[in-house]
């Protein structure tokens, strides 16, 4: 259970430049670190993200991390590094541990935001499951109907999502905008719907530790 | 690469016609390139030229534009797409024709993962180099990939992961056949989005292939060694 607060916050802006931990994070989790922050009035931390669509493309993040990493040693008290491995096969960690800077624990968002063991465990029954976080939900139409090139070509929708049976819309948020969009992704994709809340999970925990 | 208008591919020459289907294969384009491959054919093309000198040459020319990161994952699941049209219609008669055959090889995504994007592509660059490919599908535990090598005794084994999670699944595999002496009996190649040439050295693969292209020269390099070895051990 987190101890960390959620409910929304108006009398706490986060500026960034004034922390003395830097979050190096993916653009698709700004947002929620965003509001972890001003619902905590956490002064610690500056924030700085590296391209969200880097999700399709995880070559890129392990220079971009280390590029960051580098122009930012020195300037802050600690960094620590809010992507999960997110398919750069262990190369993420490989240069974490040269640079002597920690990350949160997990092999990608859906992880951490369910909370590791417990995505662990159902690991097995989700294999056919494809995944929205808040932000994906937000950005399908941009990042995955576009970005796939499905607006050009749905012909290869069953080539990309032949082999899935669900969309499972693991909420940060109660939202039923969202939830509504999240339906319809599955719906456009073919897919049955699942809507799961779980909460910002360990992003929160790992935040709380640091702030 | 697209021409603006109507082409008449009768119009071309050999030369011009396996140029315009290299783009059409490029462009994605199925049905011209159905159109071409049956007019290779007509001209009395044996399948097997039709399908290198056409076909995979086009694909290869594809194959180094995304590696180049001029084509994206979209175009070229497209022009593979086209590619499979091509293949389709040649598979029967290269089976009647007889084609060189290079080597064997299973081929699946392992355990815990779905995703076979990248899998498929492999297969089919490899029969289209002269490989007969079993693709034994998705989420394949390791009794699956030795029932595999049991019926079909292949020269390869091809494994194929897309998680992070699932990937180490590979050095189950691997040390599975080790445990039953098996293991230098086959070539083993992995690939996958996450994976890299150290972590298929740390599980005892013999080689990381990037991308389609890659697993078929070294597909190719490992059974040119093979012979070699063979023939001096004759």
């Amino acid at each position: 259970m987190t101890l960390v607060n959620v409910k929304p916050s108006e009398e706490f802006e986060f500026l960034n430049g004034q922390g003395h931990v830097l979050l190096i994070a993916c653009g698709a989790l700004a947002r929620e670190i965003v509001d972890l922050i001003e619902v905590n009035r956490w002064k610690a931390f500056d924030v700085a993200c590296l391209p969200a669509k880097w999700h399709n493309t995880p070559q890129y993040i392990v220079p971009g991390i280390r590029e960051k990493i580098r122009a930012n040693k020195g300037r802050y008290k600690s960094i620590f590094v809010l992507y999960g491995d997110c398919g750069t096969g262990g190369l993420l960690d490989k240069l974490l541990e040269e640079e002597g800077v920690e990350r949160i624990p997990g092999p990608h968002c859906y992880a951490f935001f369910s909370g590791n063991d417990a995505f662990k465990a159902k690991e097995d029954d989700d294999i056919t499951s494809f995944f929205l976080t808040d932000y994906l939900a937000r950005h399908f139409d941009k990042l995955i109907w576009s970005g796939m090139g499905l607006d050009r070509h749905p012909e290869l929708l069953p080539m990309y999502f032949g082999n899935y049976k669900k969309v499972v819309y693991i909420a940060q948020t109660r939202d039923e905008d969202l939830a509504r969009r999240a339906m319809a992704a599955a719906k456009r994709i073919g897919l049955d719907y699942e809507y799961r809340f779980v909460g910002y999970g360990e992003l929160a925990d790992e935040m709380k530790t640091r702030a | 690469m697209s021409d603006e208008g109507e082409l008449d591919l009768r119009s071309l020459n050999d030369e011009e016609l396996t140029q315009q289907i290299h783009d059409d294969l490029y462009d994605g384009l199925k049905e011209e390139v159905e159109e071409g491959v049956h007019i290779l054919l007509e001209r009395g093309w044996t399948p097997y030229k039709v399908l290198t000198e056409a076909l995979v040459e086009g694909m290869r020319i594809v194959g180094i534009d995304f590696r180049d990161g001029i084509l994206f994952v979209p175009e070229v699941l497209l022009a593979a797409n086209s590619m499979k049209a091509g293949m389709f219609i040649l598979r029967p008669l290269l089976a009647e024709t007889g084609a060189p055959r290079l080597g064997k090889m299973v081929i699946g995504t392992v355990k815990g993962d779905i995703h076979d994007i990248g899998k498929n592509l492999v297969a089919m660059m490899m029969e289209g180099a002269g490989f007969e490919v079993i693709n034994i599908g998705i989420n394949n535990p390791v009794e699956k990939y030795l029932e595999a090598i049991a019926e079909h005794q292949p020269d390869i084994l091809g494994m194929s992961a897309l998680l992070t999670t699932t990937m180490p699944y590979m050095k189950v595999v691997i040390d599975t056949l080790k445990e039953k002496g098996m293991r230098d009996d086959y070539i083993v190649l992995v690939g996958g989005a996450p994976l890299n040439e150290e972590f298929a050295k740390a599980v005892g693969a013999d080689a990381y292939c990037r991308d389609a292209a890659v697993a078929v020269e070294t597909a190719k390099d490992f059974m040119k060694r093979k012979h070699n070895q063979m023939a001096a051990s004759a």
